[in-house]
């Protein structure tokens, strides 16, 4: 520590630290614009020059480390005035032109204009003019304003990972933009609009909608990944008009995922179910709620066995609505409620962990030293993890994937691509390495495999490193052999000290597994003593009756034609939804309308295990209700005891009391059998979920889905299967799978293995398909 | 008491070749090292006794230059020669690349022997074609004849050497910026500290020196440092090539010792063109403030002097302008070139150029108004001192001095919407 004085203050700090840093933190203010606490300096808008006593010009504070009894002075006639001249300079080529600019009201040069800037420009001359760049569907950009801070071209190159934005040209002529015309397709590009000082980059959705002063602030947790980064709801009359991140250095710092940023869209779509509605005859006809709450509850009760009726519960309603989804469903004598929808493999239940989660912090990812992550695309699973990841692995971790498909990643990492089946035995390899024999299930596949050099090299990685991780993913979670993969990555972790992580797939996955919403898993983790049908079995062994929460048919399940045919079949489906669909109206008989994302309170446990609660920012539209009160309604009316619920906290607090003691617990247990499930010859189909599919608000977010990463369905093959199959790029072509077909258009995909063909799920196109892994064919349309 | 160091082959039928290099006892030096095994210590304190100060500009003493590296410190180390050149007025370097290309890499291969790096890259400027082709000409003859390479003369000691083309960019002469260029960079200047010495070339410890300075070397060592600080005179020591052009009879490169009179090498160059009336001097590169003919007349050319008359040698390009020159004309000049030359990086001098050139240009042009004297005067003031590089003091420079030294002229423009001088 040293010690230095700043207009007379005496302060300590931290040796090395630089100035501005220290200035920060005592509260007194420095003008600045190309520096920026998550970046790295630039010492280049020379906004925040300082006097510095014995100094013979002035200072960026930016840059300049404090030493011991260095004596500062920020607002003195040399510092005013060299922050005065640079502030001059600044506005001599910005335009102006704050009454038609976004960024009016928050902006920083008119900010620091107000104390650094004059009232009349001496500069007379024609000001520069740069043309505005079409840079995708989210930013919109007007780079006459720019100001040359460099501050996106930083968060390119240091924390998105992709040198997306550049300066070209010298001097005044300096253009910020993209190379030749490019795009930004970052999953985190949305955070240059929060990074810009000036109006040269701003939100494209939200262009023109508000001003920054007609909007009020409210705090919100994201819905869409298992982070749970921290939001600020910007509202205007019962509108949400823009997400913005909240910091929270635990979480997710200063960034949110565009994911995050701009699925408010998907809030005021037009197919927004406002009304109950009830089929009669075929038709849909709108009623009051008592009407179709009274149905509703007449017609599960009319179906009489527990067991005839299932709950399938989507893994992004809050926890108050997931525990009372299963109290209302054990209440009617089932233990047959599911949040699984996209799991591919259910023989580890039961012995699967209760609690499982991250197995580290998030702000330890970044600790690293290396990293095994199995059926797991980071960036767009959980792009605020993936960016920790990065940093662990720009800091020398060293990162391995093993997945059904080659990744682009934004760091040196390893990737072992194979077929599904492949990927256990990949698995299996490294824990045979490791001289793991594994138990159950894991035991027969370590057995017989034959370990390469690959694995070798993985094996020595995890096990060398002080802090090591393996870490399943989405792609996992959706493998046929599942129970195999988590029996396996627990025997490689076990081996190397490594330590296993679940990175689980939606905003309340893990909330889920504590509220109860699980067929073995009673509220708290507790084994239920009845064990229901899981979600796979629920399907395949048609109930008579399914109560829906939050989940879109035909593109929330992990086989869309099973869930179809499971719910035609049915004598009853009650659907809670935020939206409607062709597919939810074809297969419900009462649609119930929710609250969505922003329009009801509640909690979230994401995937450290941390339970962030929140409150409703807006009402939601028309009829639809917080899904909470619907299901305590439900509750009532089918006679339910201590339904008496009146607020969403007192939800959250009684099953917190239940799950009080509950820690996190990432032990795997044996699993029922060791055959391998996924098929071994033929085409496989690798159905990953693309990030803007993910679920009902994402899909309808208009902005994302006019990005790169919402690409439209494909038969996505490498040029050799192509061959094979007698298929040429932009062919159009049927596959079949499960006795169901689809036509698609054919694109030649070097990322993908042989013996593999990529056909994403939960996009408009897949609704008839099968398993997101499993078996295909394909023909020339 | 010409041509003793730098182009002291000169004389002879193309000096560029190894042989007539040789002739005159080229890389005995390095020979002589290489086989005696001097200690580093040794050159570097040698380098330290004869005064000599970096000849790219900034005049800073080449021996302590060396000594701040730690030469011991594990991994690569770099050598790198600044043969950019692009102050306008400046062309020595060209000669020496183009006359005695083997004298500079001996000098970079010793500074990388004294150094402890192995690996040596020289940027030369963009539109210095022919040059280029001479020093590639060269290394392909030294690497044969074995003084570049793996283990040179059998001595044990690896040095490899590369050339680098600039794109034609004047900051690209900024040491950070050349270093950042050579990596693939956009040629920006690097905020300071670190220094090249402990972060340089792909962050390792770097030794960055002008193309005069190294090929001062081999004759350093050979004569001994005081033989060299006598050639010059206190303060200044060595010889020095002087680019002189302008308004001459004979422009041209010149090396004579440092602290010749000024009216010296004005009689070497032959003189004002056509017998006109000197009117005044930029001594050291169009960055370096203006003199006015009569002083310059009574100065002697070493670093000293020069700093004394309110200007400052920098890299010896002498610009004589007679009394047809109008000074508006030659300052519009000048600030257009910084205003195309200026990286864009810092705020002022991005913004700042343009707004001075904008406002001579006007002045020029007979649309200048009489608040525009103090507006340039102020500009300029919060450019300098206020960047990251020396771009932006560069850009300042020459403002002051010519309206310190020539107001009337500017006056006179804005007076009467027309040109004091008559041609104009």
């Amino acid at each position: 520590m040293v010690t230095i004085e700043i207009n007379g203050q005496e302060l300590k700090a931290k040796a090395g630290a630089m100035l501005i840093e220290v200035t920060d933190e005592a509260g007194i203010n420095i003008p600045r614009f190309c520096y920026h606490k998550k970046l790295s300096i630039s010492a280049s808008c020379r906004q925040c020059l300082v006097e510095v006593k014995n100094a013979p010009k002035p200072l960026p504070a930016c840059a300049t480390p404090v030493m011991e009894g260095m004596k500062v002075f920020t607002r003195s006639p040399l510092a005013l005035a060299a922050q005065k001249g640079t502030m001059e300079f600044l506005l001599i080529n910005h335009p102006l032109d704050c009454p038609i600019c976004d960024q009016g009201g928050e902006c920083e040069l008119q900010d620091v204009a107000v104390s650094c800037g004059s009232d009349v420009s001496r500069f007379v001359e024609g000001k520069r003019v740069v043309p505005a760049k079409n840079i995708g569907p989210l930013i919109a950009t007007e780079m006459t304003r720019c100001i040359h801070c460099t501050r996106c071209i930083r968060f390119g190159e240091e924390i998105a990972g992709i040198r997306e934005m550049g300066a070209t040209g010298r001097g005044e002529h300096m253009v910020i933009g993209t190379y030749v015309e490019k795009s930004i397709d970052s999953e985190l590009s949305g955070n240059i609009i929060d990074l810009c000082p000036v109006g040269a980059l701003t939100s494209k959705p939200f262009r023109f909608q508000a001003r920054a002063w007609e909007l009020s602030q409210v705090e919100g947790v994201a819905p869409h990944d298992s982070v749970g980064s921290n939001l600020h709801l910007h509202l205007r009359r019962n509108k949400v008009m823009r997400v913005a991140p909240k910091d929270n250095e635990s979480i997710n710092e200063c960034w949110i995922s565009d994911r995050d940023r701009f699925s408010y869209q998907g809030l005021y779509s037009d197919d927004r179910l406002t009304v109950p509605k009830i089929k009669q005859n075929g038709e849909w006809q709108d009623v009051t709620w008592e009407v179709a709450l009274d149905m509703a509850a007449a017609s599960l009760q009319e179906i009489g066995e527990g067991e005839q009726i299932a709950t399938l519960v989507s893994p992004s309603s809050t926890l108050e609505e997931l525990y009372l989804a299963q109290k209302v469903t054990r209440g009617l004598g089932s233990n047959n409620i599911d949040y699984r929808l996209r799991q591919g493999d259910f023989r580890l239940d039961g012995a699967e962990p209760a609690f499982s989660w991250l197995g580290l912090k998030i702000t330890e990812i970044e600790g690293l030293n290396a990293a095994l992550l199995v059926g797991s695309n980071t960036r767009k699973e959980q792009p605020i993890l993936a960016h920790n990841l990065r940093k662990a692995a720009v800091s020398g971790a060293k990162v391995h994937f093993m997945n059904p498909l080659q990744l682009e990643l934004n760091y040196a990492a390893g990737q072992q691509v194979t077929t599904p089946a492949g990927m256990v035995q990949s698995l299996a390899a490294v824990a045979k390495a490791l001289g793991a024999t594994g138990e159950g299930a894991a035991a027969k596949v370590i057995d017989e495999v034959v370990v390469d050099d690959d694995a070798k090299a993985i094996a020595s990685a995890l096990k060398d490193a002080d802090n090591a991780a393996v870490m399943l993913g989405n792609i996992a979670a959706a493998h046929p052999d599942y129970s195999i993969l988590c029996a396996l990555a627990s025997a490689v972790a076990n081996a190397s000290g490594a330590t296993l992580g679940f990175l689980a797939e939606a905003a309340n996955s893990v909330g889920a597994r504590l509220a109860g919403a699980l067929p073995h898993l009673l509220p708290g983790a507790k084994a239920a003593t009845e064990k229901g049908l899981d979600v796979m079995k629920l399907q395949k062994l048609p109930r008579k009756g399914y109560l829906l929460l939050g989940a879109e048919p035909g593109y929330d399940f992990w086989d869309a034609g099973l869930t179809q045919s499971a719910l035609e079949s049915a004598d009853l489906v009650v659907a809670l939804n935020t939206h409607t669909s062709p597919a939810l109206e074809a297969a419900a008989d009462i649609m119930l309308p929710i609250a969505a994302f922003a329009e009801t309170s509640g909690t979230y446990v994401n995937t450290a295990g941390e339970w962030q609660s929140f409150r409703g920012a807006v009402k939601p539209p028309g009829e639809a209700r917080p899904a909470w009160k619907v299901l305590r309604v439900l509750g009532n009316l089918l006679d339910q005891e201590n339904c008496e619920y009146t607020s969403s906290e007192q939800v959250r607090d009684e099953l917190a009391s239940l799950c009080e003691g509950v820690v996190p617990d990432n032990s795997v247990g044996k699993a029922e059998s060791a055959d391998l499930q996924s098929a071994v010859d033929g085409l496989i189909r690798i159905g990953d979920v693309p990030p803007y599919a993910l679920d009902c608000l994402v899909r309808r977010a208009s902005a994302l889905q006019q990005t790169k990463d919402a690409a439209p369905a494909a038969i996505c093959i490498n040029a050799d299967e192509a061959k094979k199959a007698g298929l040429a790029d932009c062919d159009s072509a049927v596959v079949t799978q499960d006795g169901r077909e689809a036509t698609l258009p054919v694109s030649i995909d070097v990322n993908i293995p042989d013996g593999c063909v990529r056909i994403s799920a939960g996009l408009a196109g897949t609704e008839t398909l099968g398993a997101q892994f499993g078996e295909v064919t394909l023909e020339k349309a | 008491m010409v041509n003793e160091v730098c182009l002291r082959t000169l004389d002879l039928d193309r000096p560029w070749l190894l042989e007539q290099y040789q002739s005159r006892g080229g890389y005995e030096m390095l020979t002589r090292i290489l086989k005696e095994k001097t200690p580093p210590e040794e050159i570097i304190e040698e380098v330290k006794k004869s005064g000599l100060r970096g000849r790219g500009g900034a005049g800073f003493p080449t021996g302590l230059k060396w000594s701040f590296i730690s030469r011991n410190a594990p991994g690569q180390k770099y050598v790198v020669c600044n043969s950019d050149e692009g102050e306008p007025g400046t062309f020595k370097d060209r000669d020496i690349l183009r006359y005695n290309p083997h004298q500079l890499v001996e000098g970079m291969i010793i500074a990388g022997y004294a150094i402890g790096a192995t690996q040596g890259y020289n940027y030369i400027r963009g539109e210095f074609w022919e040059p280029y082709e001479r020093f590639e000409a060269a290394l392909k003859e030294a690497r044969e004849a074995g003084f570049l390479g793996e283990n040179l003369l059998g001595s044990g000691f690896d040095f490899e050497l590369h050339v680098h083309l600039g794109g034609g960019a004047y900051v690209c002469g900024e040491e950070t910026a050349l270093l950042e260029s050579i990596e693939g960079k956009k040629g920006q200047p690097r905020f300071k500290p670190p220094f090249p010495a402990h972060f340089g070339l792909y962050g390792r410890p770097t030794i960055i020196n002008n193309t005069e300075s190294l090929a001062s070397i081999p004759m350093i060592l050979k004569e001994g440092g005081p033989w060299f600080a006598d050639i010059g005179v206190k303060n200044s020591g060595g010889s020095k090539l002087f680019s002189i052009s302008g308004n001459l009879n004979n422009p041209g490169v010149f090396e004579v010792p440092m602290g010749t009179p000024f009216s010296e090498l004005l009689e070497m160059a032959g003189g004002v063109k056509d017998g006109r009336k000197l009117k005044a001097v930029i001594p050291g590169g169009s960055s370096a403030p203006v003199i006015p003919g009569e002083q310059m007349m009574d100065l002697t050319m070493d670093y000293d002097t020069i700093a004394g008359a309110g200007s400052m040698l920098g890299s010896g390009a002498i610009i004589v302008l007679d009394d047809t020159n109008c000074m508006v004309k030659v300052l519009e000049r000048m600030s257009y070139f910084y205003h195309e030359e200026s990286c864009g990086q810092c705020t002022p001098c991005r913004e700042g150029t343009g707004w001075l050139y904008r406002v001579v240009s006007r002045i020029e042009n007979g649309q200048g108004r009489q608040e525009d004297l103090d507006l340039l005067n102020d500009v300029a003031a919060r450019i300098g001192g206020r960047t990251i590089c020396a771009l932006g003091d560069a850009a300042a420079g020459p403002v002051a001095g010519m309206l310190k030294h020539f107001r009337d002229e500017f006056q006179h423009h804005i007076d009467h919407k027309k040109c004091l001088v008559g041609a104009g």
